[in-house]
């Protein structure tokens, strides 16, 4: 298989939940007096340390017309607070020998550094400073208006794959906020202001509403002293709003989009349906889904892959993919790359059959004990790479998950049967609740 | 919060002294059969990561078969032995381990990773798929199936079309002047005993290099190198000559109706083992090395709001050596990027740095290297790229130390001498306004 292009970003933006979780005895976890979370994740092999600050608050709490502000103001939090100078920050992680940034998405924004594990108490000293502190300039506030603009182009607006997928979750998500691009639509990104990026600012960055994720080689006494001083003087917002989100209503028709680009080379087919997440203490139907996608398209030996790659070799690439980690209704989601000669037309025919012959065939009993065993497997894999189990409890704890649901997650995934599985497909995968897209060549434009 | 930045300076000041460096005990493993290795011991998890690279890459394409290494790259995991496709892939999943490849213009890489309880069963399955791939003609023909798609993306992407055109303005006919991948019409062309050719031309041990790291002793991993490797041939294809770098100065615009221009810049480089390695290493850091707080970024990025984001960084491959970078920004916006960079080049060779911006590089890079050590996995390879720039198996413990020794006067005159703003050259791969191609 070759990875030309990395096809499963052609349809998940945000990161993949990946099944593998560590050994509990690596976590432990506590709340500080004015509410806020702390969740350190142990590994003492190398003097180093990841500290997190994750809020509960994404692009898809925005109020309308702003939308982008989420990610604005999170480029904004490297200027000025009331004690560092713009970029101060960012510069001292680096005199540190630390490296720093952020990343924002639909139901969270997290700051983070990496550093000699010593450096542990001036990242939140500066950390738990910009919570509550920043003072921004006229200035910032255009010039960093313009820089988000250009990652608007560079991710989004250069992309034909990217626009697709942007239109594709707008008729995906009729009335939730999952609708509207993380990065923000253009022309109300060039509306975006300063009063907008306080105001989002001084309703959800606050300690009530912030989990400090801390791993590597750390002991977590020292972590919970450490914050209690830093984080745990800041007073918790008061008029913190409940996270209500307005809901789809129930899809009735099936929804289609074609979707043409001068700058298409490779045409292709995606379908997705409206999906439930994982909630705190539900997994069992996410976890379903999550095997369902893997027993599709989860790789080489997966049904899809064999009957529309080899057997077929109506296709260059398959996939199917559930993201379970999210607050409201995610999606479950096919993609069809056709072979050469193969239009797109005939790619979605043979996607139709073959997902209706996986129904009558039934899950194959060898290929989900694969699975099973590679997640267990995973599970190792997974304490050597601890930075990697920290994010996975920061997207847990913001999604509306516990900790415990985190610890539960393998346990469930393993216990999931074939019936479970099929009978989910049926539930979920309705003909009349998909949305199918065609990313098609504009012949006539590239005359 | 009140004397919150004296409090802080201090803290500062007091832990300036660099921090513990992960430590990185490499023993120098040589197996029975004569096969070295670097080997990180590490018990507490019941895996081992191992990292095989060969010297070559895609630079060894014979004529006319370019792409050819790409594409058997591409088929190794498309069945061994007596296995099939899809029951190699079933016999890979039942271990669960995994294997990648990788190829680049100056190697192929393997990087293997699988776990304690059944490596005997993993190394006899990758040992299949090292001196046995079936290259099955079905299995060919959809992996080059794949390739053909990439390329036909890669003709649209504007990224690609900048390093496509840059390259073949840089290194000409040699091979690094061509994508490895290869061409729509010469991987159309390839067989299968095209691909048989390219796997002899790669897999040889006189071109081998090896890292392991973790759940495995010396003892065992000098067995696990002669089942695994052993019975490799000594020697693969002639590994070409040294490419002739022509970069003149200017700019080149490739028409690509697309709203944000994408640009490659170059010049002629610095070789790894040159003296002033390090000197150009750090000077770059302070130019455009990446962090937020590179010149550069400065200037394009955060007091003009150019761009998202704009990097510089030294490309020391084995036949040739240049310094790049890139930009995007807006159509309307690009020439004024372009012209910022350039005289960003020409203040950093005209006026030096300063000793607070050397300073900082120094501590950046000296406290940031050890963050690399973060796994295993990265381990294994950091050790296979040390091996291959043939550094010392201590290298660890006295990189800094180059660092931190460098000087002012170093990089100021290194700048003096390397930097060429007028020799730099735009690959600009969009509908930059203000901006058109230089007439040779």
């Amino acid at each position: 298989m070759i990875k030309g292009i990395t096809w499963a970003s052609a349809i998940v933006s945000a990161s993949w939940a990946g099944a593998a979780f560590a050994s509990e005895e690596l976590v432990s976890n506590f709340t500080l007096g004015n509410g806020m979370q702390v969740v350190v994740v142990e590994d003492h092999r190398a003097p180093v340390v990841q500290h997190m600050v994750w809020y509960r608050a994404g692009s898809a709490d925005e109020p309308k017309g702003q939308s982008g502000v989420a990610h604005y103001l999170e480029h904004l939090l490297f200027k000025a607070t009331e004690t560092l100078e713009s970029g101060e920050l960012s510069a001292t992680v680096a005199a540190n020998g630390g490296k720093d940034n952020a990343f924002t998405s639909y139901d969270y924004t997290a700051y983070y550094q990496r550093v000699a594990a010593d450096r542990l108490e001036l990242m939140m000293r500066m950390e738990s400073d910009r919570m509550v502190n920043i003072r921004l300039t006229e200035r910032d506030i255009e010039t960093e208006r313009e820089v988000i603009l250009e990652e608007r182009n560079q991710r989004t607006d250069n992309n034909p794959r990217a626009l697709f997928r942007e239109q594709s979750n707008a008729v995906q998500y009729h009335n939730h906020r999952y609708g509207v691009p993380i990065i923000g639509w253009r022309h109300e990104m060039e509306t975006l202001d300063m009063e907008d990026a306080l105001s989002f600012y001084g309703t959800y960055y606050a300690p009530n509403n912030a989990i400090l994720v801390v791993s590597g080689d750390v002991d977590p006494d020292e972590v919970n002293r450490l914050a209690e001083q830093y984080y745990g003087v800041i007073p918790a917002n008061p008029d913190l709003p409940d996270r209500l989100r307005t809901e789809e209503p129930p899809q009735t028709a099936a929804r289609r989009l074609t979707f043409k680009d001068a700058r298409v080379a490779q045409p292709y087919v995606q379908r997705s349906y409206l999906a439930p997440e994982r909630d705190a203490g539900d997994q069992q139907q996410a976890a379903a889904l999550f095997l369902l996608s893997e027993l599709l398209g989860g790789g080489t030996t997966s049904y899809l892959t064999n009957a529309l790659q080899f057997e077929q070799q109506v296709a260059v690439y398959t996939g199917a993919f559930y993201s379970g980690m999210s607050l409201d209704d995610t999606t479950f989601s096919f993609l069809v790359v056709p072979a050469e000669g193969i239009s797109l037309q005939q790619a979605e025919e043979a996607l139709d059959q073959t997902y209706a012959a996986f129904l009558e065939d039934g899950v194959d009993a060898e290929q989900l004990d694969r699975i099973k065993l590679q997640l267990r497997a995973s599970e190792i894999y997974a304490r050597d790479n601890v930075d990697g189990i920290a994010n996975r409890y920061g997207r847990a704890l913001t999604s509306g998950l516990t900790i415990e649901d985190v610890q539960a997650w393998p346990d469930i995934l393993q216990a999931v049967t074939a019936d479970e599985i099929i009978a989910v497909a049926k539930q979920v995968l309705r003909p009349e609740v998909s949305v199918t897209g065609w990313l098609m060549r504009d012949e006539e434009a590239i005359q | 919060m009140m004397g919150f930045k004296q409090v802080m300076a201090a803290l500062t000041a007091c832990v300036l002294a660099l921090p513990a460096l992960a430590e990185v005990k490499i023993k120098e493993v040589t197996s029975p059969g004569g096969i070295t290795a670097w080997l990180v011991e590490d018990h507490s998890i019941p895996f081992t990561a191992l990292e095989l690279r060969f010297r070559g890459g895609t630079s060894l394409d014979a004529p006319g078969k370019r792409g050819a290494i790409y594409l058997m790259a591409g088929l190794l995991e498309e069945g061994a032995g007596d296995l099939m496709a899809q029951d190699y892939a079933k016999a890979l999943e039942g271990l669960a381990a995994s294997f990648s490849y990788d190829t680049s213009k100056d190697s192929a890489s393997i990087s293997a990773r699988f776990l304690s309880e059944n490596r005997g069963e993993a190394i006899a399955l990758l040992r299949d798929t090292i001196h046995a791939p079936r290259f099955d003609q079905i299995a060919l023909d959809r992996v080059r199936g794949q390739v053909l798609s990439g390329l036909r993306s890669d003709a649209k992407d504007p990224n690609d079309i900048a390093g496509r055109a840059f390259a073949a303005m840089a290194y000409g006919d040699h091979p690094y002047g061509t994508d490895g991948k290869g061409t729509i019409e010469s991987v159309t062309a390839l067989n299968r005993q095209d691909i048989i050719d390219a796997h002899q031309a790669v897999f040889a041990r006189d071109r081998l290099y090896v890292g392991a790291v973790g759940d495995i002793d010396p003892k065992q991993l000098g067995e696990l190198l002669d089942t695994l490797l052993g019975d490799l041939p000594e020697t693969g294809a002639a590994i070409p000559g040294p490419a002739k770098v022509t970069i003149p100065g200017g700019v080149t615009v490739v028409d690509f109706d697309t709203p944000q221009s994408v640009a490659l810049f170059g010049q002629i480089g610095i070789d790894r083992d040159d003296p002033r390695f390090f000197t150009a290493y750090v000077m770059n850091q302070i130019l455009g090395g990446g962090s937020f707080a590179s010149r550069l970024m400065s200037e394009v990025r955060e007091k003009r709001g150019l761009t998202y984001g704009v990097y510089s960084y030294l490309v020391p491959r084995d036949l040739a050596a240049v310094y790049m970078g890139s930009v995007a920004s807006a159509n309307g916006k690009v020439a004024e990027a372009v012209h910022v960079i350039r005289e960003e080049w020409r203040r950093m060779a005209t006026d030096g740095i300063t000793p607070k911006e050397l300073q900082d590089a120094q501590t950046y890079l000296t406290g940031a290297y050890p963050l690399r050590f973060d796994g295993n996995g990265p381990i294994a390879s950091i050790m296979v790229g040390m091996q291959m720039q043939g550094l010392p198996i201590d290298y660890i413990a006295t990189r800094n130390d180059k660092v931190n020794a460098v000087t002012l006067e170093d990089v100021n005159q290194l700048a003096a001498e390397l930097l060429d703003p007028d020799g730099l050259h735009f690959t600009v791969v969009g509908r930059p306004e203000g901006l058109e191609s230089s007439s040779e």
